[in-house]
C-alpha cells in the first residue's frame, strides 16, 4: 500500500514537520559528524597559531621519543598568541595539573564544580519546567489568559537575567535557592512555548472523538493532550537545559557561590594573564556540562517514548 | 485587520496598564518605599534624570546586539544554505549544530573580552553572533529540507535543476522557519549583549550600569536601565515581526486559516 | 493474463506513447524487500485513456511512477514516445497530477499554474496567456489571485490539473487525483476531465480505486492484482466517445462495471502488503 493513495491529503500541501523518520541519523553518523567538527576545529585552532601566533618551542619527550620543534609563524595575529589562544595541548595539560600546590588535578576540581552547577541547574530546570508546563496547560484552557499574559511571558525573557539575578539574590537570602530561581526563570519560557504548541498539536478529529465520548476536560488533558505534547515538550527541554545552565552560572556569579563553575570562571578570569589555560579549561568544562545535560535529555526522551513518537527537532 | 489586532492585543495592554496603576497606587497608599522594585513613577523619574548616561548605554549595547545579530544571522543563513545542498554534509553537521546550541556561549565572554579589550564592541558582538548563528543555521537547514516529498517529485517531473528547485520550492518553503529563528535571534542578541557585559565593559554600557547600580542598591536607576534593555529586546522582536509581515504576507493569513 | 484484442475507439493507428516490456520493480525497504511489480507488459497508444485499477499493493501507483521516471524499473524496459523515461522527463513529455494537489501556498493560483512554465523557460507573456486560458478551462478564473488555502479541495485539484496541462504535455499521468473528493464533486470532475481530454487529445494514464470512475473515463481498463503486482486483465471499454450523465445510466455501462468488478474479485489477494512511505521513496530516489 503506497501512502500516496492511503494518506489523506493536506489542504494545501504544507509539510508536517513533526513526523517523518530521522533520515539515516544513526549513532555512527552523529559520532562521525562530531569527530569531523572536532578535528576541523583543532586544525583551525593550531593552524591559526602556526600561521600567526607566538613562536612554537616544543621540547618534550612523548613515549620515549624526543621531540624538538621550533617554528616562527610568518604573520602576527593578536588573537592567535599564546595568551589569547593557548595551545590545545596546554589546555589539556591544565586539566591534569593540580589547581593549587599539592592539590588534586584541575580536571577533578572542575568536575566537582560542574556537578554542583549541574545540580542547581537541574533543580531550576525541574521547577521552571513544571511552571512552564503548568502555564501551558493554563493557557490552553483559557484563550483570554493566553492573549493577556503570553506577551509578558515573551517579554520576561527580554529582561536580562543580569538584572534579575541580583534582585533575586537580595530577595532570597539563601544562595543556592536564588541560583535555582534564576535557572528556573530561564527555563520556564521555552517550556511554556513548547507545551503550548504541543498541547495544541492535537489532531482535531481526535479531539472530536473524545468529545463524542463526553470526556471531561481533565480526561482530554491527560489522555490526549499531554501524550501528544511529549515530543514538543522534549524539544523545549533541550532548549531549557542549555538555558538552565546559563542561569545557574550567572546566578552563582551574582550570588557569589564558591563551589560552582560560575565562581571558577571569575576566579580564573582574574588570573588570566598568568594562566590562560585554566580559564579555557573551565570554559571547556562548561561546554561539556551543556552537552552532557543535552545528551541526558535526549536519552531520557528515547527512554520515555521508546520509539512510539518521532522526536521534534528544535522548538520551531 | 487592525480591529482584530486591537482585540488580540487588548487583554495584554489592559493587564499592563492595570498592573502599572495598581503597583503605583498600592505603594503610594501604603506609604512604603519598595526597595527592590520601586514605584513606576520613581523609575520613570530616574529614567529622565539619568537619560544622558542611559542613552549612551543603549546605543553601545544596542550596537553590540544589532551588530552581532546581523553577522550571526548572515553567517547562519549562508552556512545553512551551503550545508543543506549536500545531504551528507547536512546529516553530519546538523546534529552538531543542534548540540552546539546547548553550549553556554556566554561562558566564552571572558575570553572574547581578553581578545578585544573592554572598551570595544567586539567581545559581545562575537558572543551574540555565535549565540545567534546556531538557531538560524539549524532553522535554515530545516526549512530548506522539510519540503513535502510530493512537491519535490513534482519539480522533478518538470526536470527542474537543483538551483530552480532551491529558488522556487525550498527557498519560499524555508522563509517561515527562517523568520521564526530571526525572532528568537533578536531576543537572544539583547540578552547576550547585556549579560556578556557582566564580565567587563565600559561604565555606561547597560550591563555594567545595571550591575553597578544594583551593587550599590540604587534600584530606581537600575530598573530604569532594565526597562530600557527590555524595550530594546521587545523593539528588535517587533522589527523582526514587521519584517516577516512585509516579506511573507501570506504566512499570517495561512496561520489564521488553520 | 488475458486481454481483449480489439483496440479502444480513440486509439486507431496512433504511435505507442507508452511501451512497457517485462517491467518489474523490487523495493528494498527497511525490512523485507517488496516485489511491487512483476512481468508487466503494456502498450498505450496516442489519445487513449487508460485506467489502472486494483487492490492496495498491486503496484498501480508504482507503474505510473515508473512511467513518469520518478523511479527506475528493476527489470524490463519502458519507452515513452520511443525514448527512455529519463529522456522523456528531460524533454518534458508528460505532466503529473497527484492525489494531493501539491500547490505552493506562497503563490497565487495563477502563479501556481505558471510554475512549470517558469521552470521550462517560457517567456512571461506566453505564461500569462496560457494560465489565463487554463483558468478558464477549469473554471477558476475568478480565483486567479487567491491563494491555495482559500480554495476547496476540488478547486485545488482543478488548479493542479490546469498546472499539469499548462505546457501541453502529450501524456498526462494521474494518480488518484479525485480520491479525496466527495462523490458528487468527483462525478463533476470526471465530466470536466472528459471534456478536457476530448479537447486536448492528450494520452492519459489514470490510477484509481473507483470502478465506476475507471469505466466512465477510460478507453481501456487495466485490472491489476497484488502479491506480486501484475496485470491481471485488460478490459476494453467500448462505450461511445461522448461520455455524459446518461452514459452512467446506460446498460452497457453497468455491464462493464460488473465485468471490471468480477475481474478484480477474481484476482484478489488477501495478504497484507507493506509499502513504502513517500518520504522513504523520495529519499531512495535521491531527491531529498
Amino acid at each position: 500500500m503506497t501512502t500516496a493513495s492511503g494518506s489523506l491529503p493536506r489542504a494545501s500541501g504544507r509539510p508536517i514537520a513533526a513526523t517523518g523518520p530521522r533520515p539515516g541519523r544513526s549513532r555512527r553518523q552523529r559520532v562521525a559528524g562530531l569527530a569531523v567538527v572536532l578535528v576541523g576545529l583543532l586544525v583551525l585552532w593550531e593552524g591559526a597559531k602556526w600561521l600567526g601566533g607566538d613562536p612554537w618551542r616544543i621540547h618534550a619527550t612523548i613515549a620515549g621519543v624526543q621531540i624538538d620543534y621550533e617554528h616562527f609563524p610568518p604573520l602576527k595575529w593578536r588573537i592567535a598568541d599564546d595568551l589569547s589562544l593557548p595551545h590545545v595541548w596546554d589546555i589539556i595539560r591544565a586539566f591534569v595539573d593540580p589547581a593549587q600546590r599539592g592539590g588534586p588535578p584541575l580536571g577533578v576540581v572542575l568536575s566537582g564544580q560542574a556537578a554542583f552547577t549541574l545540580a542547581e541547574a537541574f533543580a531550576g530546570f525541574v521547577i521552571g519546567g513544571l511552571l512552564g508546563l503548568g502555564l501551558g496547560i493554563f493557557f490552553v484552557h483559557s484563550r483570554l489568559a493566553e492573549r493577556a499574559l503570553v506577551p509578558y511571558v515573551v517579554a520576561s525573557q527580554t529582561v536580562p537575567i543580569l538584572a534579575i539575578a541580583p534582585l533575586v539574590v537580595v530577595a532570597i537570602k539563601a544562595d543556592w535557592l536564588s541560583v535555582m530561581a534564576v535557572a528556573a526563570y530561564l527555563t520556564f519560557f521555552p517550556v511554556t512555548i513548547a507545551s503550548l504548541r504541543g498541547l495544541r498539536a492535537v489532531d482535531p478529529r481526535a479531539l472530536e472523538l473524545f468529545r463524542s465520548y463526553a470526556a471531561s476536560r481533565r480526561q482530554i488533558l491527560w489522555q490526549l493532550r499531554l501524550p501528544t505534547s511529549v515530543p514538543y515538550l522534549f524539544a523545549g527541554f533541550r532548549v531549557a537545559a542549555a538555558a538552565s545552565i546559563i542561569g545557574a552560572i550567572i546566578g552563582e556569579q551574582t550570588a557569589g557561590v564558591a563551589s560552582g563553575l560560575g565562581s571558577a570562571i571569575i576566579n580564573y578570569n582574574q588570573y588570566y594573564i598568568s594562566a590562560p589555560e585554566r580559564l579555557w579549561a573551565t570554559i571547556v568544562m562548561c561546554t561539556v556540562l551543556g552537552l552532557f545535560f543535552f545528551g541526558a535529555i535526549n536519552i531520557a526522551e528515547a527512554i520515555v517514548t521508546r520509539g512510539r513518537y518521532r522526536p521534534v527537532e528544535g522548538l520551531l | 485587520m487592525s480591529r482584530s489586532a486591537a482585540r488580540d492585543w487588548a487583554p495584554a495592554i489592559i493587564v499592563f496598564v492595570v498592573v502599572l496603576i495598581a503597583w503605583e497606587v498600592s505603594l503610594l497608599t501604603l506609604g512604603v518605599q519598595s526597595f527592590l522594585i520601586p514605584r513606576p513613577s520613581v523609575i520613570a523619574g530616574s529614567l529622565v534624570t539619568e537619560w544622558p548616561t542611559l542613552i549612551k548605554g543603549v546605543l553601545f549595547t544596542g550596537a553590540e546586539a544589532v551588530g552581532g545579530l546581523i553577522v550571526g544571522v548572515a553567517l547562519g543563513t549562508v552556512c545553512g544554505l551551503a550545508t543543506s545542498r549536500w545531504a551528507s554534509a547536512r546529516e553530519l553537521l546538523l546534529p552538531v549544530a543542534i548540540g552546539a546550541s546547548a553550549i553556554p556561549i556566554i561562558a566564552f565572554a571572558p575570553i572574547t573580552l581578553n581578545w578585544f579589550g573592554p572598551e570595544s564592541l567586539l567581545p559581545r558582538m562575537t558572543i551574540v553572533a555565535v549565540m545567534v548563528f546556531f538557531p538560524v543555521m539549524v532553522n535554515t537547514i530545516r526549512g530548506l529540507t522539510n519540503v513535502e516529498p510530493a512537491a519535490l517529485e513534482l519539480l522533478s517531473s518538470y526536470a527542474a535543476s537543483e538551483s530552480q528547485t532551491l529558488v522556487k520550492l525550498r527557498g519560499p518553503n524555508a522563509l517561515p522557519y527562517w523568520f521564526t529563528a530571526l525572532r528568537i535571534a533578536t531576543t537572544l542578541s539583547v540578552i547576550g549583549a547585556v549579560v556578556g557585559e557582566f564580565f567587563g565593559g565600559p561604565l555606561y554600557s547597560l550591563g555594567i550600569y545595571i550591575t553597578l547600580e544594583t551593587g550599590h542598591s540604587r534600584y530606581p536607576t537600575a530598573w530604569a536601565a532594565i526597562v530600557l534593555a527590555c524595550a530594546m529586546g521587545i523593539g528588535l522582536y517587533l522589527v523582526a515581526v514587521a519584517l516577516e509581515r512585509l516579506v511573507i504576507p501570506w504566512q499570517a493569513a495561512r496561520e489564521m486559516a488553520r | 493474463m488475458t486481454s481483449d484484442q480489439t483496440p479502444g475507439p480513440a486509439a486507431g493507428d496512433a504511435a505507442p506513447v507508452v511501451e512497457a516490456t517485462g517491467v518489474g520493480k523490487v523495493f528494498a525497504t527497511s525490512g523485507a524487500s517488496v516485489n511491487a511489480l512483476e512481468g508487466v507488459d503494456l502498450t498505450i497508444r496516442g489519445g487513449e485513456f487508460v485506467s489502472l485499477i486494483g487492490p492496495s499493493g498491486c503496484g498501480k501507483s508504482t507503474l505510473l511512477r515508473l512511467i513518469g521516471d520518478l523511479t527506475a524499473p528493476t527489470t524490463g524496459t519502458i519507452l515513452i514516445n520511443g525514448k527512455p523515461p529519463a529522456r522523456a522527463r528531460q524533454d518534458r513529455d508528460y505532466g503529473m497530477v497527484f492525489q494531493a494537489p501539491v500547490l505552493m501556498d506562497w503563490r497565487t493560483i495563477a502563479k501556481n499554474i505558471e510554475l512549470p512554465l517558469e521552470i521550462m523557460g517560457f517567456p512571461a507573456d506566453e505564461r500569462t496567456r496560457r494560465s489565463t486560458d487554463l483558468l478558464r478551462l477549469v473554471e477558476l478564473d475568478a480565483f486567479a489571485e487567491r491563494h491555495p488555502w482559500e480554495l476547496s479541495g476540488g478547486m485545488q485539484q482543478r488548479a493542479a490539473i490546469a498546472r499539469a496541462l499548462s505546457f501541453d504535455p502529450k501524456l498526462l499521468l494521474m494518480d488518484e487525483p479525485f480520491g479525496a473528493l466527495d462523490e458528487m464533486t468527483r462525478e463533476r470532475m470526471n465530466a470536466e476531465l472528459m471534456s478536457i481530454w476530448r479537447r486536448t487529445g492528450t494520452t492519459i494514464v489514470f490510477v484509481t480505486h473507483s470502478i465506476p470512475e475507471a469505466v466512465f473515463l477510460s478507453t481501456r481498463v487495466v485490472v491489476m492484482s497484488a502479491r506480486p503486482g501484475r496485470i491481471a486483465q485488460v478490459i476494453v471499454i467500448d462505450l461511445p466517445a461522448e461520455r455524459s450523465v446518461e452514459t452512467r445510466e446506460s446498460e452497457r455501462y453497468f455491464e462493464l462495471v460488473t465485468r471490471v468488478r468480477e475481474a478484480l474479485r477474481q484476482h484478489e489477494s488477501t495478504d497484507e502488503v507493506i509499502g513504502t512511505s513517500d518520504a522513504e521513496r523520495v529519499r531512495g530516489e535521491g531527491l531529498a
